[in-house]
């Protein structure tokens, strides 16, 4: 009833069924424990107007980390970013500054970070001070209107 | 029964339609314990090392057998989801979302719904089959009379056989789909491979995604299996009765799968 072809056979199901689990893994949800580790830093936004988490943090339109976590910070009333940094990105200026972007036309929001001149640099835990808001359309139509009226 | 022979008259009917009422009623109350029973019988016969090789058995008859429908129905649908896909979102000029749509759709619902639907068919019907013509052949019977329990040698492996290929068969489903999405929309249709991975990565989640989609594959394992043992234990001992239980595992896994499935949906994704 049970013959070695069987065995192998169940074997090798097996074994594709842990490398569709690790396909899946890795391929398809980019999970990547090892790629060297990461440093967290913060930024606070007046608005982040539909970032979400997983967007990416970009330097000159290359992904050098990754957004981790949004919450509203109950003291200042405005959302705090949690970015993490890809560890080998260890030379970025203390006085960073962080602006939210859109990817094309209605495309998902991105953080884009653009170096400032300090010597010191961002490490683990360091907060940007310089960010600047999402645009939001409404805002900026009501706000193009207002100054046709005061014309 | 009494009031049957003492007399007729409109209350005896409806007395004796209650009674009807109340007796299929309780019978499927009893179908449901013996159901609940086998499951947890099977479960807990478990830990018995010399019933190893028999799970293996029932591993290829159940798992390895099911591996070329599942793999080439994955493909293909993986490929139909591609096609449509781009067709949709290119008027959109987004076709790189392609991916998300592709992996997204198959990890989270097809992959355990369709694998489950096929094993119900390929697998399901099978062991109702052979466990009615077991029963029919009394070779349960024949097991009991020489001190073999059935349900630990003929059920217990049966069922874990099915537990433990249903996941499998399910992520082979959604990895061979997802790369017959990638096949067409990048090979055949033009579209940017980087983007196409990357925008999928960045939109699938391993553990709210992945996970939750094995976590369907197990439920619907339990249940095809499950469903197919207790109709084969339950069969009429005839042709005509094991042809109606095998039916019977086919439609009644399937509603269930389905059910299930948007049960498993709301708590897992829905914001209901």
């Amino acid at each position: 009833m049970r013959s070695r072809t069987v065995e192998i056979l169940v074997g090798l199901f097996l074994v594709v069924g842990l490398l569709a689990a690790v396909g899946l893994a890795v391929s398809v949800s980019g999970i990547s424990g090892a790629n060297g580790g990461s440093y967290k830093v913060y930024a606070h936004f007046e608005n982040i107007g539909g970032l979400t988490k997983k967007a990416e943090v970009t330097l000159a339109g290359v992904q050098i980390g990754t957004v981790s976590n949004i919450r509203l910070d109950p003291r200042m009333l405005d959302a705090e970013v949690e970015m993490q940094i890809f560890a080998d990105v260890d030379y970025l200026s203390i006085d960073s500054s962080v602006q939210i972007l859109t990817s094309g036309l209605l495309g998902g929001k991105y953080i884009g970070l653009s170096v400032g001149a300090e010597e010191e640099v961002l490490v683990e835990g360091s907060v940007i001070e310089d960010s600047q808001s999402a645009l939001v359309l409404e805002e900026l139509i009501g706000k193009f209107l207002f100054d046709k009226v005061s014309e | 029964m009494i009031q049957v022979i003492i007399g007729s008259g409109g209350i005896n009917t409806m007395l004796d339609f209650l009674a009807l009422i109340g007796r299929q009623f309780l019978s499927k109350i009893a179908g449901f314990g013996r159901a609940s029973f086998i499951l947890f019988y099977a479960l807990f016969a478990w830990p018995q090392p010399k019933n190893f090789p028999l799970v293996i058995t029932q591993l290829y008859n159940v798992g390895v057998k099911s591996l070329l429908i599942i793999a080439v129905s994955g493909l293909f649908i993986g490929m139909v989801l591609g096609l449509q896909g781009y067709t949709i979102l290119v008027d959109f000029g987004s076709e790189q979302s392609v991916g998300q749509m592709v992996a997204l759709s198959l990890v989270r619902e097809l992959a355990p719904v369709v694998t489950g639907l096929l094993f119900a068919g390929r697998a399901g019907s099978a062991l109702t089959a052979e466990i009615g013509l077991m029963k029919a052949t009394e070779q349960l019977a024949s097991l009991e009379m020489i001190g073999v329990d059935p349900l630990r040698r003929i059920v217990a492996p049966r069922l874990w056989a099915g537990f433990i290929s249903m996941p499998i068969l399910s992520m082979i489903f959604a990895i061979v789909g997802v790369y017959g999405g990638a096949l067409v929309s990048i090979e055949w249709l033009g579209v940017y491979s980087g983007a196409f991975w990357s925008v999928m990565q960045d939109s699938v989640d391993f553990y709210d995604d992945v996970l939750n989609g094995i976590i369907k594959a197990v439920v619907f394992g339990i249940v095809v299996t499950w469903v197919a043992i207790y109709q084969g234990l339950e069969s009429i001992p005839t042709s005509e009765g094991i042809s109606q239980s095998t039916t019977r595992t086919v439609v009644y896994s399937s509603l269930m799968i389905l059910g299930l499935d948007f049960v498993l949906t709301v708590l897992m994704f829905g914001d209901i």
